[in-house]
């Protein structure tokens, strides 16, 4: 039993056409900065707010999912602080009355079985602005302010502190990220759509709340060094204070931003100029996709995966779909081949399954079932295609891939080896059967990679008993 | 155009299109509602220099209808005053007695139609700021129903209290400038969709008029109280059915009204820290020194009290001390009307508890508290209230406010109008 105890706050931001309040896109990033902006993401004087019904009808999906309980009626309140970011000096956010309570999240445990992470409550909210710093870092003179993302519809969700480990806390928000992408209602590889807080302590001390986290890796590391971090304090008989600290992507360390100074009093009252909002009835009409679960066993049921592959397939929704489009009537040759072969590839050039031409792949597969290729040839063919812009079928012929059983050069290589390792070819024949492998790999060696394993045991057992 | 009572902040001649059901009429137009083009600044130095891109909802809707619009009027501070002293472009004057004050915080609006400058205007009422000085001015201004006309546009002071108002020299002419404002509006959603369609009919016949004693009570100028309940007799003649009510929630109500006012503008007023309009701060200084001394330079005096008294009560450890308990006695008066609501048609007392005092009297801030304490009852039930003039004291005028249920404006109107063509 680990003494680690965790508790995240996610936000997420929802990706909805337009802003939670006012009819400005989010689809800013690619523009100049203050281009998606209007008289109320800009909080100008005057401006009210109305309520973008799909940002609540996506929050009721997220709500539903993860099995809270949602009330007939939540509230917006007003957070109150001034940040040159917050263009109305507060952040419109849900306080005493969220939109959903309760639930949990389903991940993998520590010891391999399956958790529930409890949610204490999921909640919506406006995202900020940003300050761009003018010429970096600290040394900045001064600060501009883009306006883009103010408005943005976020959904924050806490969970209580169930995990204890760093590697928990990074299978939940996987397992967040999967379920939010399959619901339609969030895109991971939109760039500052992912913000996390994380509370971790050692059992029996305070905690420390480390903030500024943005990437699924920058969770697990920021938690793996605050432990570290707090165990040798522990060690040494230094006592934890209870702290905010801020996580340093570009180090990989945690540094304390000693806001106890700056304590803020958030003066949260409700929005006056929203009513409450109503979602009873509403919630009903919602209908669920297939979930990442659902998908699992089904995979399991329907292609006769492991649970394993079907675990790691169903663990993103644009892998999921690829999958699927590549099955085809061999579907445990393509699990393997996707899960185990082709993220790692994908994992080492830090590229996206959406960047994999589905139809090029399959082609592949059709090379590596027909024995055309072996599956050592297949991986050098996989890479060929995924460095290039190449059909596999090219990369065969270029490369001079084909396997090359029954002809000369594997009778030759036969030959060759027999040749050359008699002791080998001693101890297969007084009975170490294990002997032809040895041999197998020589030869192997010597077509670099082009015999057919199952043929290249037959031709080889032929060859010894001559 | 000459302006003798300081009625204007900014004079304007956005003319009317000719046609509509206001062509031909000018509208003045409250300094905190936006225009589009034309400076908005509430009455504050910190909005000094701002144009706003757009056209508040009502302004939109006036504009629409063919009326000229010929300026922004004076007012408290972000409508924070009783008396429109508090402003940083000078006071106004009552054209009744230019020794006067117009009353607050839309005396420039009252000024201007009292004046002759306009023949109507756009006034916005938190806790009698259309009322007040349409009595102390001796015209007609309406505190419609809240969620009939949209706030869009309205900058906002308190905005669980205030609305739009019309005012004019006549009952006619504020049904008129309604029926054009009280039009839905989905950028605000605690409208509830109910058009203003009404022309008044002034016949009080087998109404009920309820007079809570409360309305009479200490601190009412009992030369006031007499010539609103002749008023009141007239309406009696003219076949209304009057009876004595009592209103005990009143006692709670102007507590009520100053914390969840302040609450909400301390909250409303943070905006202004000089980064987007508005005179700027040093960008040398650090971001806390900057903003504070944007804000401590340019808000006046009245501003920074509600601001202070409003973050207090929203604190921490104080929110349900004052904040809680005021949201509670705000529903008190809810039920007190509700409950009186189920008998009469609407309630009638003086709109103000003396007459327009000289300038620089009411100076001592929580005196000018006590002189709303008539009208803030309406803003905290959200009921609709008009001020009809009534005779005078002194020589100056006097109002009879009449207090209606949620979305009945216009039975208010409809008294109001029979009162004044009775007196005719
Ligand atoms: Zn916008």
């Amino acid at each position: 039993m680990s003494d680690v105890v965790i508790g995240l706050e996610i936000h997420c931001q929802l990706d909805t056409k337009t802003k939670l309040f006012c009819p400005c896109s989010t689809d800013y990033r690619d523009d100049g900065p203050n281009t998606h902006v209007c008289p109320v993401c800009l909080g100008l004087p005057g401006t009210m707010p109305a309520v973008n019904r799909a940002a609540i009808e996506y929050a009721l999906k997220v709500a539903k999912a993860f099995h809270c309980a949602i009330p007939e009626e939540c509230e917006f309140s007003r957070k109150n602080y001034f940040y040159p970011d917050l263009p109305k000096g507060y952040q419109i956010t849900q306080y005493d009355r969220p939109l959903a309570l309760g639930g949990y999240i389903e991940i993998e445990s520590e010891e391999g079985g399956e958790k529930r992470v409890r949610l204490t409550r999921i909640h919506v909210e406006e995202d900020p602005g940003r300050l761009v710093h003018k010429g970096g870092g600290d040394r900045a003179r001064y600060s501009l302010v883009d306006y883009n993302r103010s408005g943005v519809p976020l959904i924050e969700i806490v969970t209580e502190p169930d995990m204890t480990s760093p590697k928990e806390a990074r299978r939940l928000l996987a397992q967040l990220r999967a379920t939010l992408e399959y619901l339609g209602v969030y895109d991971s590889e939109k760039e500052g759509s992912l913000r996390v807080d994380a509370n971790v302590s050692i059992r029996g001390h305070e905690r420390a709340e480390v903030k500024n986290i943005s990437s699924y890796k920058g969770v697990e590391k920021a938690l793996t060094f605050e432990i570290t971090r707090q165990r040798s304090l522990i060690r040494r008989g230094a006592v934890i204070e209870r702290e905010t600290r801020h996580f340093v992507e570009a180090r990989g360390t945690t540094t304390s931003s000693r806001s106890k100074v700056e304590e803020h009093d958030y003066r949260y009252f409700p929005e006056p100029d929203l009513p409450p909002l109503r979602v009873a009835g509403w919630v009903d009409a919602i209908e669920l996709p297939e979930l990442p679960a659902a998908r699992r066993d089904r995979f399991v049921a329907q292609y006769g995966l492991s649970a394993n592959h079907a675990r790691t397939l169903t663990g993103d929704l644009r892998l999921a779909a690829f999958y699927e489009e590549i099955a085809g009537n061999d579907p445990a040759l393509a699990a393997t081949w996707v899960a185990d072969t082709l993220l790692g590839e994908l994992n080492y050039r830090e590229r996206s399954i959406g960047t994999v031409d589905p139809a090029r792949f399959r082609a592949l597969l059709a090379l590596v079932k027909a024995g055309t290729i072996t599956d050592r040839s297949g991986v050098e063919v996989l890479r060929a295609v995924l460095d290039g812009d190449e059909e596999p079928n090219t990369v065969v012929e270029r490369l001079g891939l084909a396997a090359t059983t029954g002809d000369d050069a594997i009778a030759t290589a036969i030959a060759e080896a027999i040749a050359e390792f008699p002791q080998a070819v001693a101890d297969y024949r007084a009975g170490k059967a294990n002997a032809i492998n040895y041999l197998a790999g020589q030869v192997m060696k010597k077509t670099r990679g082009r015999a057919d394993p199952r043929e290249l045991g037959r031709l080889l057992a032929e060859a010894l008993t001559e | 155009m000459d302006d003798p009572f300081n009625a204007y902040i900014t004079q304007w001649s956005f003319s009317g299109a000719g046609t509509g059901p206001l062509a031909g009429r000018t509208v003045a137009v409250k300094d905190n509602i936006s225009t589009a083009g034309c400076a908005t600044s509430c009455g504050s130095r910190i909005l000094a220099g701002y144009v706003p891109p757009y056209d508040a909802h009502a302004v939109a809707l006036v504009k629409a209808a063919g009326a000229a619009i010929n300026g922004k009027t004076n007012m408290d501070e972000f409508g924070m005053g009783t008396t429109t002293e508090n402003s940083a472009y000078g006071p106004t004057l009552n054209p009744r007695d230019v020794s006067r004050v117009p009353g607050g915080s839309s005396g420039g609006s009252a000024a201007a139609v009292a004046g002759g400058l306009a023949d109507l205007a756009l006034g916005t009422d938190t806790g009698g700021s259309v009322r007040c000085p349409a009595a102390f001015c001796g015209i007609v201004g309406l505190k419609p129903t809240y969620g009939r006309v949209s706030r869009y546009g309205l900058i906002a002071y308190a905005n669980s209290l205030e609305t739009i108002g019309p005012m004019g020299r006549t009952v006619r002419d504020v049904s008129d400038l309604l029926r054009v404002i009280a039009r839905p509006d989905s950028r605000d959603t605690t409208m509830q969709g109910r058009p203003y369609e009404h022309d008044p009919v002034a016949d009080p016949k087998g109404k009920r008029i309820g007079v809570p004693a409360e309305f009479f009570g200490a601190g009412v100028d009992p030369r006031v109280a007499e010539t609103v309940r002749k008023a009141v007799e007239t309406l009696a003649a003219c076949g209304a059915e009057v009876v004595s009510v009592s209103m005990p929630s009143m006692r709670y109500a102007l507590a009520a009204y100053y914390v969840t006012c302040t609450s909400e503008a301390s909250s409303n007023l943070a905006r202004y820290d000089g980064v987007r309009y508005g005179p700027g701060g040093e960008t040398a200084k650090s971001w806390h020194d900057a903003f504070t001394a944007v804000r401590s330079g340019n808000f006046g005096d009245e501003v920074r009290r509600r601001i202070l008294l409003g973050t207090f009560a929203l604190s921490a450890g104080y929110y349900g001390k004052y904040y809680g308990k005021a949201q509670t006695a705000r529903a008190n008066v809810g039920a007190d009307f509700a409950r009186l609501f189920a008998d009469v048609d609407v309630l009638a007392g003086p709109t103000m508890p003396v007459v327009a005092p000289r300038l620089g009297e009411l100076a001592d801030p929580l005196a000018m508290y006590l002189a709303d304490i008539l009208t803030v009852p309406a803003n905290l039930a959200g009921v609709p209230a008009i001020s009809v003039p009534c005779g005078t004291v002194d020589d100056l005028p006097v109002g009879l406010q009449l207090t209606g249920r949620p979305f009945e404006d216009e039975t208010v109107i409809d008294i109001a109008a029979a009162y004044e063509e009775a007196v005719a």
